[in-house]
Order: structure tokens, then sequence, then C-alpha cells
């Protein structure tokens, strides 16, 4: 897993509540058996028209947001399906930083493991962030290790995060090698078990 | 202390516990299928690791698999999968009942089937819906695939405590009113956010009341409310199911275990985080309109017109909704005509299901726009009913009558609702495109998706019970 600590790109703004993994990667595409390869259909339905064409009316295909890195949204983000290829396809189509009011449980979690970053805003902090971005665009620095979210206009917020996840993501640390480090707390919890 | 079952179940697992850090949690129960498991056995290969306890995993083939010309897969890639799934249960040892075995089905289905879903249990898979097995008394939640590789790496996962949520279930539900009818009302009370970072009991005289399956089917759906998990805690009901089923204990060792499965209950006078209330009395079968399982009202209910909302959002929701589902504001639920009915999924396609819908359906014949499939949600479920002649009853009413799988729930086999179709499903999501792109799928109890099959759209399923009696 690739370290993260300092993102500076323009935000794209995604105005809406309930984003669910099946909009994030529909079930046509997971079918691969790779982790690579799904940026190309994120959001794939609200990107394309039903003929194959872009839909020049969804806000990934505006230009002005070309290669940011930073997705915001609204309430929920990551609702519905555990399925791990939305977090896979948010990460290979470039965006490393997710910033909503609110995630859902599982969508959170699996962030945490493919070096993504999801932060929370309250409501009126997002609210803000969006009105400004789908304004114009709109330049974010996110730093992780100071907790907070900068505006090009000097407008910062500060952010909660789990201490452990923080480490994971400032330290790309694989979390399997970290847990083989309590093997011996794992045996003795079988012994006792068995 | 007086304590919920959450809480004790949660304490007997943790293995390592510091402050600052989340819980390393025992796993005892590992579900897999075919599409949220390649990557993290390629993750163990790839890294030298092998699958600590191959005996705590289940696999099975459930969400690619055709549920007609078996055993012909004609997806290339769906194909992959499956085969993908075989060679790795083979090279790591893990148990698996594939496509020509007769314990296949649904993961959430069979586990309960199998007596693998035990009461105090952990159990996890890579699959939102894990919460079903949670009916029994069991922690069971939904993991991404790197956890489902930690999973089998360390048979653990770091897990922070989740907050403890009642949902309370008052007085007894009224004639013709189903567990999928209680679980749709709670969600639309109370939103598809409001279980966030908690784990729920369900409880009430209306909770006691239920069977084992309609309890499945409630905790089922506490993931469409934002829970972790959702959970019952175990009573007479619980082990009367669970008795000589093949993975439980027998004999004297069952008593003993019964006694402790018993034990795990909410105590008297212990506390939760969050409590939600609800009275049975003020629910009627229920029915989706929109685009989120909170989009959805009794059957005697217009669709929802913006002034019915606050919230600027929240009327923006509701326009773009009904764009999608292609429906007027303040239509009448019961005036929406259908072209699909799906009996099927990990929410209601246990026998009893079945039996609820077939009861609807005797008799009468299906209506000429309408095409319905009844897809059973194990091999052992098919079985039952063919046994208890439910099929002819689907088939002579004009039902399709197909094999197991998850089929139509989220259409990634061959079972597609066409663009701008409706589809009356017994399933749980209806986000947009789920049965296929440009599908509308409409959420209700088989009871009330087989009514809509008859009459061609929506109906109160209490009237036509009526009409019959
Ligand atoms: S039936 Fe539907 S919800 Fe259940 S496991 Fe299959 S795809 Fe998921």
């Amino acid at each position: 897993m690739k370290p993260i600590n300092e993102v500076r790109s323009v935000m794209t703004p995604l105005n809406r509540k309930n984003v669910d993994t099946d909009q994030i990667i529909s079930k046509e595409f997971l079918k691969r058996i790779e982790r690579t390869g799904f940026g190309k259909y994120l959001f794939y339905h609200w990107r394309f028209n039903a003929d194959g064409t872009e839909n020049k009316a969804f806000v990934l295909n505006d230009e002005r947001f070309a290669g940011s890195t930073i997705l915001v949204a609204h309430d929920n983000f990551g609702c519905g399906s555990s399925r791990e290829h939305a977090p896979w396809a948010i990460l290979d189509y470039g965006f490393q930083v997710v910033i909503a009011p609110s995630f859902a449980d599982i969508f959170h979690n699996n962030c945490f493991k493919n070096g993504i970053l999801p932060i929370r805003l309250s409501v009126s902090e997002i609210e803000e962030l969006l009105s400004k971005g789908l304004q114009h665009p709109y330049s974010l620095e996110v730093d992780l290790e100071k907790q907070t979210v900068t505006g090009e206009d000097g407008k910062a917020y500060a952010f909660e995060i789990d201490q452990y996840y923080k480490q994971m993501l400032l330290n790309g640390w694989d979390e399997i090698s970290l847990t083989f480090q309590y093997e011996e707390q794992i045996t003795n919890y079988e012994k006792m078990h068995a | 202390m007086a304590k919920t079952i959450i809480e004790k179940v949660w304490d007997q697992h943790i293995v390592y516990e510091e402050q600052g850090k989340p819980d390393l949690l025992y796993i005892d129960l590992h579900l897999l299928h075919e599409v949220t498991s390649p990557q993290a056995f390629e993750g163990l290969r790839l890294a030298g690791r092998k699958v600590r306890r191959p005996d705590l995993c289940f696999a099975t083939m459930d969400h690619n698999v055709p549920t007609r010309n078996l055993p012909f897969i004609t997806d290339p890639i769906a194909k992959k999968q499956i085969v993908t799934l075989e060679t790795n249960c083979q090279e790591f040892g893990i148990p698996l009942a594939d496509m020509d075995h007769p314990d296949q089905g649904i993961v959430h289905i069979i586990g309960p089937e199998l007596g693998l879903t035990q009461p105090g249990k952990t159990i996890v898979c890579g699959d939102s819906h894990t919460s079903t097995h949670g009916a029994f008394g069991a922690i069971a939640f939904g993991i991404g695939t790197s956890e489902v590789e930690h999973v089998l790496s360390t048979q653990t996962l770091w897990q922070s405590k989740p907050k403890t949520m009642e949902i309370r279930i008052n007085g007894k539900l009224g004639f013709g009113v189903t567990a999928k009818d209680v679980i749709l009302a709670i969600i639309a009370k109370f939103g598809i956010d409001v279980g966030t970072g908690h784990i729920a009991e369900f409880t009430g005289e209306a909770i006691r009341d239920l069977t084992m399956e309609e309890r499945m089917t409630i905790c089922n759906m506490s993931i469409e409310a934002g829970a972790k998990a959702g959970l019952i805690s175990p009573d007479e009901t619980t082990v009367e199911y669970l008795r000589g089923r093949r993975y439980v204990p027998q004999g004297d060792a069952f008593e003993e275990a019964a006694e402790k499965w018993l034990a795990l209950a909410s105590d008297e006078g212990a506390t939760y985080d969050t409590v939600l209330e609800i009275d049975a009395e003020s629910i009627e079968p229920f029915v989706t309109w929109g685009t989120n399982p909170s989009m959805g009202a009794g059957i005697s209910s217009l669709v929802p017109s913006a002034q019915d909302f606050e919230d600027e959002s929240d009327k923006e929701a509701l326009e773009k909704a009904l764009a999608y589902m292609g429906l007027e504001e303040g239509t009448p639920l019961s005036s929406i005509p259908i072209q699909h009915v799906f009996i099927g999924s990990c929410t209601n396609a246990r026998l009893s299901d079945l039996r609820e819908a077939a009861g609807v359906i005797a008799g009468q014949k299906v209506h000429p726009d309408v095409t319905a499939i009844v897809v059973p949600g194990s091999r052992t479920v098919k079985k039952q009913a063919e046994e208890e002649g439910l099929d002819k009853v689907f088939l002579e009413a004009g039902f399709e009558w197909r094999e197991s799988g998850c089929s139509m729930c989220l259409a990634m086999n061959d079972d597609v609702v066409p663009a701008g179709e409706r589809c009356a499903s017994t399933s749980n999501r209806n986000f947009e495109g789920r049965q296929g792109a440009g599908s509308r799928t409409h959420l209700m109890s088989p009871a009330m998706a087989a009514a809509a099959a008859i009459k061609g759209r929506f109906t109160d399923v209490r009237e036509m019970r009526l009409a019959h009696a």
C-alpha cells in the first residue's frame, strides 16, 4: 500500500447524498479477478449515456476537474454493497481522498485498506466546500499528519481520524503483517476456546 | 452489570485490546463466495501465506450462477470467477458447495440451513447481507476483500467497538403484515443511515412472535438502515430451529450448547446507546417507490410530493428518484402497473417465503403483461418446495421455476430487468440499475409480489386474501 500524507488538488464536487457502491462500480464490472483496472468503470452509468457517449452533465466529465485527486460528496457515501471494487475503482481512477459528512461503515473500512483517506467534515462544512467547488474550480490541500483540509482561499477545516488508521495510511503499512505480531495471542485464544 | 447480547458476544471474542486501537476480534465462521474472494486468495499467494483455519471457512457459488440451463455458463468471465473459486478452495483446503453440490445456494441461506450459523458466533463474509445471520444472536457483518484476506490468514479482524442500538417493535403485527413490511417500515421511518456505526438488536413482542425465517428477513436488511450488523437475542425458537441440523452439536452436547446460547440474550435492564421504537399496529403491507430502501410507503399511500419534505436536498432526491422510476407525484401506489416479478434473494427465498407467495396465487393466473420468476434460495429450499408441490402451484399460475442463486437480485447473471421496465421484487435493494441498467425495482414481501403478479399492478394482498377466504 502506498503511504499517503499531503495531497493537493482541485476538488471534484459530487453533490449527492447516499452514493451507493452499486453506482460507484456497477455489478457488470465485478467479474474481474484482479484488484486493478476498475477506474474506467467508476460511476459508469452516470458518466456514460446508454449509447456509450459521455454524459457531459456529469461532474467527472467536466474538464475543469480533470486530474483531480480529491472527491467531495454528501452524506452517507459508499452505502450498500460491501464490494471493495468500489474503493479500487476510486483509487484506480485517481482519487486519493474522499471527503463527506458521513460514510457507510464497510466502505469507510475498505478505504483504509487501500490507501484512500476518507475524511469526515460536518454537513455545513461540506455544503460550503460543495458550493465553492461548484461555482469555480477550487483547490484543496489535505494534510493527514496535521489533520487539516485547507482551501485555496486559506479557509481551513480540522478533521478527526482514528490514530491506528492514521498511522497505517502515513506509513503505508500492510495490516496483515501487523497482525502477525499478535500470533501468540491468537494461538492462546484458540487454545482457550478449543 | 446488565449487558446486551452485543457486548457479551463482542467481549467473548477479543483476542487483544489496547487503548487507542481497534479490538483484535476472533472470527468463528468465514463464509466465502466467488465475487469478493479471488483477489484475497491472490493476495495470500503473492505473500506466500496460508489459510489459518480452513475448517472455519465455508464457500459456495451464488452471485454469478445461471438459474437455468445448468451447468452451462455462457459468460466466460463469470465462468472464470467460478473456476477460480474451485481452484482456490482446493488449494487452501476450504469446504465448498459448488454448482453441482446439493448444498449449493445463496450464502446467507445455506449458513443457517446447515446449522453453521449459531448463536454467539462472530460471522463474516465478503457480502453486506451477512447481517442475516444475526437472527440467531450472532455478530455477523459484511467485510471487504482486504478483510477477507486478513481473516483467511489470521482468523481475526481489527474492529472498533460499535455503538449499540435497540430497535423495539411494540405490539403485534396486523393481519397480512410480514417481516419484510416491518423492516421496510423501519427503514422508511428512520432512514438508510440511522444505524451507521451501530450494531442493532431487534426486540419487542412482535419480534418474539416471528419464526427464524422471518427474523432472518429482518436482520438481512439491517444493513439497509446502515447498521454494521443486526441481531436478535436467541430464545426457544432459535434453539428449535437449530436442533438436528448438520453442523450443530448433537445429543447431550446440543442441550449444553443451547443453555449457553440462551444465556447470551440481553439482560433485563441492559442499556443501549440509541433506542428506536415503532408500533407494530402502524405497519401495513409496504412497497418502495424510489431508488433506495427508505423510499417506501404503505400500499394505501400515494407516491410522495415535494411538499411532503422540508429539506431542499430531500426534495431534490425525490425529484431524481421519481425521474429515474418514471413516476408522478401523488400517484396511488396501488395503481402502478408492473412487467416483472422476482421472488428470490437472501431476503425472501426461504421455504416459508415460497409458501407465502404460493398461498396468494393458488388457483390463479399471472397477469398477461407480467413475466414472473421464482428463484429458490438454495438447492435444499428448491427440493423441499418440490416435495410440497409448490413448484406446481407456481408453474400452473404461469411463473418460471428456476435453479437457486442470487439471480435478479443483482442481475450479475443473465436474469435482468430491461431498461424502463418495472419489477416487483422480494430482494433488498432498489438502487438505480440494480436489476439491470435502467431497470425500476420496487421492494416488497413475497405475498405482495405474488399479488402484484396476478393483478399486474401493486395491490393490497389483504384484499386478495379476504376475497379468497
Ligand atoms: S441475494 Fe442479493 S443481496 Fe443476497 S447475497 Fe445475493 S446478491 Fe447479495
